[in-house]
């Protein structure tokens, strides 16, 4: 089959490769039809996650057709459409109990490379590095889903693939992300930093879950524009955005903020530097100004990816404040199945984020032209059969 | 002082098994020169089967990643066999303490290459975490100079390998298989991934 492979820093192409096989007997085989490039993908391609190899298999965000189950698969049968989430869950484990689904105790296979790190181990992820599994990712033909009655979701309306395909990941991140600033209905300001694809959908999860007013910040003109579409208030990253957050909430500040953006956020030239210099392994600029900008008890929700230790972070600013912080890679099972609700009742539309289609063949060159926002990319959507 | 002894003496349960002398004159890891690793994990079933998965001996083959053979001639029995850079090594052990669904503590016989024992006890967690599973392992490597320097390098190595051992265990107790990815495709220099079994 044909695959994105990591080949280095900034280097990815589309290789040949074997197919996959069934390997444990809860698993099963998806002929993706569709699959999409996520801004995460990013910290991967740039070589700032540590533990991704050469060889290794791109891609979290996919979707197809059940074409193989394991013999201990009960809910999938083979022809079934699926959706299939980024992170891989037992169902059984105590986490995956209370439903913290992306903490599963028993997914990843390389707990120790996570624990040395992190203390303890996260669950699996598809394609992003081996700290979190070493699992084969999605940017490709197929894929073996661990797992299988736990993960991907059956899809039983004709809804188009790019309507559904962002129940992957973005949709439930950015839902989750709004969730967590325990919005008041009619009351709560919330302030997105990055109006990338999961920025969209917390603005609009914010919205859908009561939120009086968004403020969009983003240094893009057509992202802060999609933004607006939405109903948000934008800001451009380049102002002082401290005091036009405080012009546009009464002086309030925020009640809430997401930080949409994570560990390479642009904007700070001591961030850049040390980055480079590996002198800190995040660019935490949103976060810190994240926290300095909400409002006093108010709340702090990151669904950005950071990966090790952050820098200079004004966290007397969010001590003195009583702020809560809120974060975690997205429970993914908990939201599919209420999103995807949602979705079919026309609350919204997810393919309104795609701006490229492209053959993934080509996704080695879709890759640059979606980091440095080249022809307004926002969302970049690949079709594994071309 | 062999950790087996020291539950039997705490553990007002403990019994000593019909047709045994008493277990404490038979100490595997004498005097203070054992090393001793502990190591837990917290698993979402009863103590009652997890206590009887690990005590049909052979069980542990699925859970043990490092390669190893145990055979159980009889039901306190065991003969176990696990390859090492040098070669392999083996030896006798046997069951001197069994409480059902609480614990079972083992020493290996006179005679074994590297005199071992231990203990894997069962405790409910607070609420409804599931079963604490705690093995404490003791072992004297061979003595001597290259014994010291062995005894060094292991030690981290056999914690881990405990660690590991439980980890695997709970992954297969709970979700029902280990997670794996060797066998799954990669591409350039890695062909097929050398994942974990």
């Amino acid at each position: 089959m044909k695959a994105l492979v990591w080949m280095g820093k900034k280097n990815v192409e589309v290789q040949d490769v074997d197919d996959p096989k069934i390997l444990r007997p809860r698993d099963c085989i998806v002929k993706i039809t569709s699959t999409a490039i996520c801004g995460s993908d990013i910290h991967l391609y740039n070589g700032y996650i540590p533990t991704l190899e050469k060889g290794d298999i791109l891609g979290h965000e996919f979707m197809g057709e059940v074409v193989e189950v394991g013999p201990e698969v009960r809910k999938l049968k083979t022809g079934d459409r699926v959706v299939v989430p980024f992170t891989i869950s037992c169902g059984k484990c105590v986490h995956c109990a209370r439903q913290q689904f992306s903490v599963c105790d028993n997914t990843n296979p390389n707990w120790h490379l996570a624990e040395t790190v992190m203390g303890f181990s996260p669950a699996g992820i598809f394609g992003y590095s081996h700290m979190t599994g070493g699992y084969a990712g999605g940017q490709a033909q197929y894929a073996r889903v661990p797992h299988a009655d736990v993960g991907p979701i059956k899809i039983e309306n004709d809804l188009p693939d790019e309507k559904v395909l962002f129940l992957s990941d973005i949709f439930p991140t950015g839902y989750m992300a709004a969730e967590n600033c325990d919005i008041v209905r009619g009351r709560s300001v919330v302030a997105v930093w990055g109006c990338g694809p999961v920025g969209q959908f917390a603005i609009r999860s914010a919205f859908l879950l009561g939120a009086a007013k968004v403020i969009a910040i983003d240094s893009v003109p057509e992202r802060r524009a999609m933004a607006e579409a939405a109903g948000a208030f934008t800001i451009d990253s380049g102002a002082d955005v401290m005091e036009e957050l405080k012009a546009h909430t009464g002086g309030r500040g925020p009640d809430a903020s997401i930080d949409a953006v994570g560990m390479e956020a642009h904007g700070s030239a001591y961030d850049e530097v040390k980055q480079t210099l590996k002198m800190e392994t995040d660019r935490p600029f949103v976060l810190r100004q994240a926290l300095r900008c909400t409002r006093k008890a108010g709340n702090v929700s990151v669904p950005g990816v950071y990966s090790g230790f952050l820098d200079k972070m004004p966290f007397g600013a969010a001590m003195n404040k009583g702020l809560t912080i809120k974060m975690g890679q997205t429970h993914m099972q908990k939201y599919m199945q209420p999103l995807l609700k949602l979705i079919e009742g026309g609350k919204i539309d997810p393919s309104f984020v795609v701006t490229h289609r492209v053959p993934l063949s080509k996704a080695a060159k879709a890759y640059p032209m979606f980091i440095e926002k080249r022809d307004k990319c926002i969302k970049v959507v690949l079709d594994p059969a071309t | 002082m062999a950790t087996a002894d020291r539950i039997t003496r705490r553990g007002t349960q403990a019994r000593v098994l019909p047709g045994r002398k008493n277990p404490r004159a038979k100490i595997a890891v004498p005097g203070n020169r054992g090393i001793k690793v502990v190591r837990a994990v917290t698993i979402r079933k009863p103590a009652a089967e997890l206590y009887a998965f690990w005590r049909e001996l052979p069980n542990l083959m699925q859970v043990i990643h490092h390669p190893v053979t145990i055979t159980a001639p009889t039901r306190d029995e065991s003969h176990w066999e696990v390859s090492a850079p040098f070669g392999s090594v083996e030896w006798d052990a046997i069951i001197i303490n069994d409480e059902p669904d609480r614990l079972i503590a083992w020493r290996s016989r006179e005679g074994a290459q590297v005199q071992n024992a231990g203990t894997v006890r069962f405790e409910d967690a607070p609420g409804d975490e599931g079963t604490e599973v705690t093995v404490a392992l003791e072992y004297n490597p061979p003595g001597g100079k290259l014994g010291a320097a062995i005894a060094k390098f292991t030690r981290d190595s056999a914690s881990s390998q405990v660690y590991d051992c439980l980890r695997r265990l709970k992954a297969l107790m709970e979700a029902g298989e280990i997670p794996t990815t060797k066998g799954q495709p990669a591409g350039g220099p890695q062909r097929v991934r050398k994942g974990r079994k």
